[in-house]
């Protein structure tokens, strides 16, 4: 593991009263692909809207290869190089899975080249769009995708903004089987280059494709390492048991 | 292709009507009223960039036109005065030339400033606005406000802008006599080429990585941040090229129609525009176009036959658009175009057939 890309401590989130993080320290190292799971209300969402400039935090810091996050406007963080999906995707339904990913690509074209219409493909677009293999897609409106279809969408849209660090909003949530699957393997090729925190419910999922882990629970980490010393550690068990037994086994 | 080719035909076949028929087919009066509707179609084009790309719905578009409407109105009255104090100022009992007519004298001044001064003052609205993140209703409601202020406005100060009343009374527009046949003439014709100029500029600007952009952030903007744009300066933007149309739109009725007056562009005529708009199809530019062209057409052979009945009729078209066909006249021609099509059988059918997505999809064991 190198350095660390994404450094937060003591941060702390507070929505009316009501403490959703009590003090998180949480690093990431470049390259790494990171799980972070903890139960409903454990905070990771939070976490993710707090990197990413949607949730201002009460105290803390996050520091993005030197930089410090808190405070700056959402587009400005993007601009740094963090990217992430929602759980609820937004594809632009009107515009085709080209032109959503092309959006996406364009975000550092000076305005006035803008102005220009799109011609062809560009390479970043088109390695996206082979990435996620919508390629048979590619003039249809986002509007038809399947629900599975619009998360790659998402995802080769943040792939096409050649992000530093990459934040997954629990990608496999509503899909088929089939469809997890290949999110996996999609989520693997990804981790190869780039530095990728994915936030996911389903351990499953987690078992097959996780190395390391970070579990949150009441806003606070309650346990860090690889997959299996994470199952084994009874806090993590006891925290799961008391929701579904099938998960936590 | 063949979208682009009929497209491009269109558009000729239109022009050809426009610029050839029109002008030998309709005596001169009409001629007079049909350079009317096409002022009012250039701002209504602003408001389907707006409106229909943007997702702005801006209600006081009629703030726009009367600036740019005021700045060519003043520079006449100047011209028609030579020197001396405009005749409503006389009346008013004014006897020094306000300060803020002064540069208007100048006729590239005052042309300057039927653009500058609509576009100045979107953009600082849209800075304030946009970057305060308000928008939907709340914008709606503010534009209409600063439109029936402005009325205010222009109302209180008589001496300076000429009360309710306006101004009017132009006897020479830039060396021609406004009643001549061929000057009214020669007014249509500079009106229908910027509408088409303007129409072709804003048909780019929609198929541009821009519009592409400005159509994200109607249906998403709050996503669009992530994509690493300001939604606020795309915005601003957008609404500050709507308001210079709609100044094109005043300056360019000032001569064709032979006044601006409040009453041409409080509330209720921002509202009529929209809802001109909303009638012809506020999606597709061309639609707002027709809209305006249509409506206004209509409000005078109706007003001609029932006056006082229009308003009602408006009103109810505009209820049975928004309920039956919330894409207006072009949505309904694209649906009995896509539907003769289908039936025809000649159009891929609209769903995708579902194909795998990463290529062979490993079977790891759980």
């Amino acid at each position: 593991m190198s350095e660390a890309l994404l450094e937060i401590r003591g941060l702390e989130v507070v929505f009316d009263g009501f403490r959703a993080l009590g003090g998180v320290d949480l690093t990431v190292g470049a390259g790494e692909l990171r799980f972070l799971i903890g139960p409903n209300g454990a905070g990771k969402t939070t976490l993710i809207d707090v990197i990413t400039g949607l949730t201002r935090p009460a105290s803390g810091t996050v520091r993005f290869a030197g930089t410090e996050l808190s405070g700056q406007k959402e587009h400005k963080i993007v601009r740094l190089g963090i990217g992430r999906t929602f759980q609820t995707s937004v594809v632009f339904e009107e515009l085709t899975v080209v032109e959503n990913l092309d959006l996406a690509a364009g975000f550092r074209r000076p305005l006035p080249t803008l102005l220009r219409q799109r011609r062809g493909v560009s390479d970043t677009v088109a390695t996206a769009l082979d990435t996620i293999g919508l390629g048979h897609l590619a003039d249809r409106p986002a509007g038809v995708l399947s629900h599975g279809q619009r998360q790659w969408l998402e995802i080769g849209m943040l792939i096409a903004q050649q992000p530093r660090l990459l934040l997954l909003d629990e990608p496999v949530a509503g899909m088929s089987r089939d469809e997890r699957d290949r999110t996996g393997e999609l989520l693997t090729s990804i981790a190869k280059d780039h530095t990728v925190i994915v936030v996911e419910h389903d351990m499953e999922f987690l078992r097959r494709y996780a190395s390391q882990v970070t579990v949150l629970h009441e806003g606070k980490v309650l346990v860090e390492g690889d997959v299996a010393a994470v199952q084994a550690d009874p806090r993590v068990q006891e925290v799961y048991l008391g929701r579904t037994r099938e998960e936590a086994a | 292709m063949s979208d682009r080719l009929r497209g491009y035909t269109l558009f000729a076949s239109i022009s050809l009507l426009i610029l050839v028929v029109a002008p030998l087919a309709l005596p001169a009066f009409r001629l007079d009223e049909l350079a009317k509707y096409l002022c009012f179609a250039i701002a209504a084009l602003g408001i389907g960039l707006a409106w229909g790309q943007g997702g702005m719905l801006t209600l006081g578009q009629g703030v726009f036109f009367g600036l740019g409407g005021y700045a060519m109105g003043m520079y006449l009255k100047l011209h028609d005065a030579g020197g001396d104090l405009p005749d409503f100022m006389v009346w008013s009992g004014v006897e020094k030339l306000p300060a803020l007519w002064g540069p208007f004298g100048n006729p590239v001044v005052a042309i300057g400033a039927v653009i500058v001064v609509p576009v100045a003052i979107a953009t600082l609205l849209g800075v304030l606005v946009f970057r305060q993140r308000v928008r939907g209703a709340y914008f709606a409601i503010l534009t209409q406000a600063l439109a029936a202020a402005f009325v205010i406005l222009l109302v209180g100060q008589q001496g300076l802008t000429g009360g309710t009343n306006g101004l009017t009374n132009f006897y020479d527009v830039f060396g021609r006599d406004p009643e001549a046949e061929s000057t009214q003439r020669g007014l249509y014709f500079v009106t229908a080429i910027v509408l088409g100029v303007l129409y072709l500029g804003a048909r780019q600007l929609v198929k541009s990585r821009f519009g592409r952009l400005l159509v994200a952030v109607r249906d998403g903007e709050d996503r669009v941040r992530f994509l690493g744009y300001n939604p606020a300066t795309v915005k601003t933007i957008t609404f500050a090229v709507s308001a210079g149309m709609a100044g094109i739109a005043g300056a360019l009725f000032v001569p064709v129609v032979g006044i601006i007056s409040p009453s041409l562009l409080g509330v209720v005529p921002s509202l009529e525009l929209v809802v001109a708009v909303a009638v012809g199809g506020r999606y597709a530019l061309a639609g707002a176009i027709l809209g305006a062209v249509a409506m206004n057409y209509a409000k005078t052979a109706f007003s001609e036959e029932w006056a006082g009945g229009w308003l009602y009729l408006q009103g109810a078209l505009f209820i049975l658009v928004m309920t039956l066909a919330p894409r207006g006249a072009v949505g309904v021609y694209q649906q009995a175009r896509d539907a003769l099509a289908r039936r025809r059988g000649d159009r891929p059918p609209p769903e995708p057939e579902p194909a795998p997505a990463v290529k062979t999809p490993k079977e790891v064991p759980a």
